[in-house]
């Protein structure tokens, strides 16, 4: 191990100060939380019908939003990262519209293109009267929606900071090209992979405007727990605080699983 | 917990250099008439109120503006029981126009606000869609199977209405979503994603030819009664009394019944 270089990397003591207070900033909100927790009652709140179903439901819309993710969004960060095409730049771009886009312009997007009047739900509806807004699927399709880019961004980012020689290799060796890919390609980004699912996982479990715009609020159906945790505070304010907790919980064993993933990255390279 | 007090002071320096402003304007005003004895109303204040009222506010706010010039009236308009939470926490509010007596008197219980008075009466509307999928031209047709009917939540005054008109017709209504405030109704129904939606008279006549509205008889139909208080806490309690006499003033009353509120 190489000895820090304190004397010209270390920070000036000035830099304490407001580094300081960036971190107070940051986690008085958290103690908050705790402190105006209403202990006593959180077993009562968390096993209320309204929480067990958003929970529920949070659990299945927000895998089943990272399945159709790693589907669809590992070949689109293959084609981006491996393809020549006109435009590709353009392409990219648009994938990485929704992570800077205000989720609740992404939910009256998502309306406008496939809800019931539009420019492609209005022949779902008519052709196999399916209908997304107020469903469960609707939820699914906006957890998608937000958190597609975080798998996509990342792993194109790692197949295109991969040595190509091991895949020359395999190539020359009489491998197809599906084979290299599975075989070679896949076992080499997989830490990668795994930090875009922790990370799409996590951003489609947060999801709140997209999913409250475009699939609405029903307990049960598409009541998911950030919409728990609003409608919340509008009737009894500790449900809200307790539930958020629960959000907390799960985003700290995010923290925790992706730091395993990014120390295991670390050791590999 | 060091950090607050910093907050409340950048806050606090903003109102003040936003009074400050304002009151350069009104000295030159009130030394033409220094025979004047009351003093009139400067500097800003906060009024937080009802979805329901923004159109009606708004333009009440520009109003007294024009007749009171150096003040500055800046709104935060959500669902009632979403602000009156705000208000419980301390959030800088100097009125707040409720859509509910109940939201209302959570305030005042808890000693944020006093003196509260009915300013409006509202009836509630079902509004449908510009072009329907499924026609409802009645109360009954929401109970219908395949009416996708959308309501505010329960803990929302608007949601509440909802509640009580399904529970007086005797209607058992499933609703498809429970939005969070009234407009986020106005918005299903406008953008046709649903077939109906338990709205305020008021509303629909906002929205204009955005929606159409299907009228509720008056013995079908419920009231809301619509509550207005000064905010204790109010750092301009002269402005914010002179609001709330404001909206009760014939002037404001006018403006509200053009809105379509009901006169009480």
């Amino acid at each position: 191990m190489m000895r820090r270089d304190r004397p010209t990397t270390a920070p000036p003591w000035p830099v304490w100060l407001p580094g300081g207070l960036a971190l107070l900033f940051l986690g008085l909100p958290i103690v908050g939380l705790f402190v105006r927790a209403p202990w006593p009652r959180m077993w009562e709140v968390l096993t209320s019908p309204t929480s067990l179903d958003a929970l529920r439901l949070s659990l299945v819309t927000a895998s089943a939003a990272t399945l159709v993710t790693i589907v669809i969004g590992i070949p689109l960060a293959w084609l981006l990262a491996r393809s020549d095409f006109r435009g590709r730049g353009f392409v990219r771009a648009l994938v990485t519209v929704p992570l800077v886009l205000p989720p609740v312009v992404g939910g009256i997007a998502l309306l406008l293109a496939f809800g019931r009047r539009g420019i492609v739900g209005q022949y779902l509806d008519s052709c196999c009267g399916v209908t997304l807004p107020f469903t469960t699927p609707g939820v699914v399709v906006a957890e998608t929606f937000v958190a597609m880019p975080f798998l996509v961004i990342t792993i194109e980012g790692a197949l295109r900071g991969l040595d190509t020689r091991f895949e020359d290799a395999a190539a020359t060796l009489g491998a197809g090209r599906l084979t290299v890919f599975r075989r070679v390609t896949l076992p080499l980004i997989l830490p990668s992979i795994a930090a875009g699912i922790v990370l799409t996982f996590a951003r489609a479990l947060g999801e709140f405007g997209a999913t409250i715009t475009f699939a609405g609020n029903l307990q049960g159906v598409t009541q998911t727990l950030p919409l728990a945790v609003y409608i919340g505070l509008e009737g009894d304010p500790n449900d809200a605080i307790a539930l958020s907790l629960v959000l907390l919980a799960v985003s700290v064993i995010v923290l925790v699983a992706l730091r395993d993933t990014w120390l295991r990255t670390g050791a590999a390279s | 917990m060091h950090l607050i007090r910093p907050a409340i002071l950048l806050t606090t320096a903003l109102v003040l250099a936003a009074c400050g402003s304002s009151a350069t304007t009104s000295p030159a005003e009130s030394a033409t008439g220094t025979t004047e004895v009351g003093s009139r109303p400067t500097g800003s204040i906060t009024v937080f109120a009802a979805s329901s009222l923004k159109g009606s506010f708004t333009t009440l706010g520009a109003q007294f503006m024009a007749a009171n010039p150096g003040t500055s009236i800046t709104f935060s308009f959500g669902a009632s029981s979403t602000l009156a939470t705000q208000i419980t926490q301390k959030a800088p509010a100097d009125v707040f126009a409720s859509a509910s007596q109940k939201t209302m008197d959570t305030v005042t219980t808890a000693g944020a606000a006093t003196g509260d008075k009915v300013f409006a009466v509202n009836t509630l509307e079902i509004a449908t869609p510009t072009k329907p999928t499924t026609p409802v031209t009645s109360l009954a047709d929401l109970a219908k199977p395949g009416v996708k009917v959308v309501v505010c939540q329960k803990d929302v005054p608007c949601g509440v209405a909802a509640a009580s008109l399904f529970t007086k017709n005797k209607l058992t209504v499933t609703a498809v979503s429970e939005e969070v405030d009234v407009k986020s109704v106005l918005s299903k129904i406008v953008l046709g994603e649903a077939d109906a939606g338990i709205v305020y008279v008021t509303d629909v006549k906002a929205a204009k030819d955005t929606v159409v509205g299907v009228e509720i008889p008056a013995d079908q139909n419920v009231t809301t009664k619509y509550p207005i208080a000064p905010i204790t806490a109010s750092t301009n309690t002269a402005l914010a009394q002179a609001f709330v006499d404001y909206v009760l003033s014939a002037d404001g009353q006018s403006v509200l019944s053009a809105a379509g509120f009901a006169s009480q």
